[in-house]
């Protein structure tokens, strides 16, 4: 299954999306192979702290899931995830796939804003291309 | 001697020491597994310190460096020379043999202390490091000491003064790993240099480095067979200092 995310959709609140692939459907065993993705909404990004956070994040991820942050993480926030992540490595979790829109400056060059991250379990999500404002992923559901 | 003249001594050697004394500027190698850090790091110690002497072990095997590595006070004092060519249609060259006298010269000099880490990675597999024909028992303690030099090289962000990141310029440099150590570097404004390692293979691309990260110096260098190594030193004497 491929994942584009491209710049410009906006989000809700926390939005599940249950994605069934066809491999599931057509194998019609009834059982669910699906990917669950939080798709998780700036105003909710940000009434988090930060470790409150990357823990949502690595809690998520851990349980397999693919979580989408508008709004994105923070350099300072993608290290302390992959600190957090290797902590947290053993022989079935193998670390986390992150990807991100780079950041843009605001207005009068002040501050740098951030956009948007992609972070999945390792074992299933691979980044396949990645550039400005698209980028491109595999989910595997195996 | 009497003790009102060794305590004159003492506080002669404290004030000079005081007024003196060069802070050493820690220089942390950085960047992916299988980047070239310890060879870099390697090149470095025998370029200016002893060409006996190593500071790590470089294998074909991703994260062989689960441990930080530092090597104290090596000295680069590099004359550099800096010929006006205007007249010959450039605005002005740097010498790649930092040795050779004349032209107009102004020395550049450092006195660091190299800090060669772990790669950076998202993600530590003991299955891959099967592939490597280890025992799956290796295997699960090589991940969980690379684990560990992961998180060791993060918190010794906290202590370095300067940052050379190494990229390997037959891979695509874009990753979240280079753009969250380079987005770390410039939140905390510490210097940094690319360097483009590897550009003695044949699909070498430290062009595609230099796209990738506009914003910053690049320098492509062998770390292995020490091409443009000068340029990497000059650099770091200019930056670092």
């Amino acid at each position: 299954m491929n994942l584009n995310v491209v710049d410009g959709v906006e989000g809700g609140e926390v939005m599940k999306r249950h994605m069934t692939t066809p491999t599931g459907t057509a194998t019609g065993t009834g059982t669910d192979t699906g990917i669950e993705m939080n798709l998780v909404s700036r105003d909710k990004v940000e009434s988090m702290g930060s470790m409150e956070k990357l823990r949502f994040i690595l809690d998520g991820v851990k349980s397999g899931n693919i979580v989408v942050l508008e709004g994105g993480l923070t350099a300072e926030e993608q290290m302390k995830l992959i600190e957090l992540t290797m902590m947290e490595v053993d022989d079935d979790f193998t670390g986390i796939e992150i990807s991100g829109y780079p950041t843009k400056r605001s207005f009068l060059n002040l501050r740098k804003k951030t956009r948007l991250t992609v972070i999945g379990p390792a074992a299933k999500m691979k980044t396949i291309r990645k550039d400005k404002d698209l980028i491109s992923a595999i989910i595997s559901t195996t | 001697m009497s003790a009102g003249k060794r305590m004159k001594g003492l506080l002669s050697r404290l004030i000079i020491a005081l007024l003196f004394r060069k802070r050493m500027v820690k220089i942390g190698i950085y960047g992916p597994p299988n980047a070239g850090k310890t060879t870099l790091a390697n090149r470095i110690i025998h370029t200016f310190v002893d060409e006996n002497e190593d500071i790590g072990v470089s294998t074909e095997i991703p994260h062989e460096t689960r441990r930080v590595t530092t090597r104290k006070g090596i000295f680069i004092d590099l004359k550099r020379i800096t010929r006006d060519e205007t007249n010959h249609g450039s605005s002005s060259r740097t010498d790649s043999n930092p040795a050779v006298a004349g032209g107009k010269r102004s020395r550049a000099r450092v006195v660091f202390d190299v800090v060669d880490t772990p790669g950076l990675a998202t993600k530590i597999d003991f299955r891959d490091f099967m592939a490597y024909g280890m025992e799956e028992d290796e295997a699960k303690r090589r991940a969980k000491e690379a684990t560990e030099g992961v998180i060791e090289a993060i918190k010794w962000l906290d202590d370095i003064d300067g940052v050379i990141l190494l990229m390997d310029s037959t891979e695509d440099p874009y990753t979240q790993t280079n753009v969250v150590i380079i987005g770390n570097m410039e939140a905390r404004g510490i210097p940094i240099i690319i360097a483009a390692n590897k550009i003695d293979l044949p699909d070498a691309a430290p062009h595609r480095i230099k796209n990738a990260f506009p914003q910053h110096r690049v320098v492509p260098v062998s770390a292995l067979k020490g091409d443009n190594m000068e340029k990497l030193y000059e650099e770091m004497a200019r930056v670092f200092r």
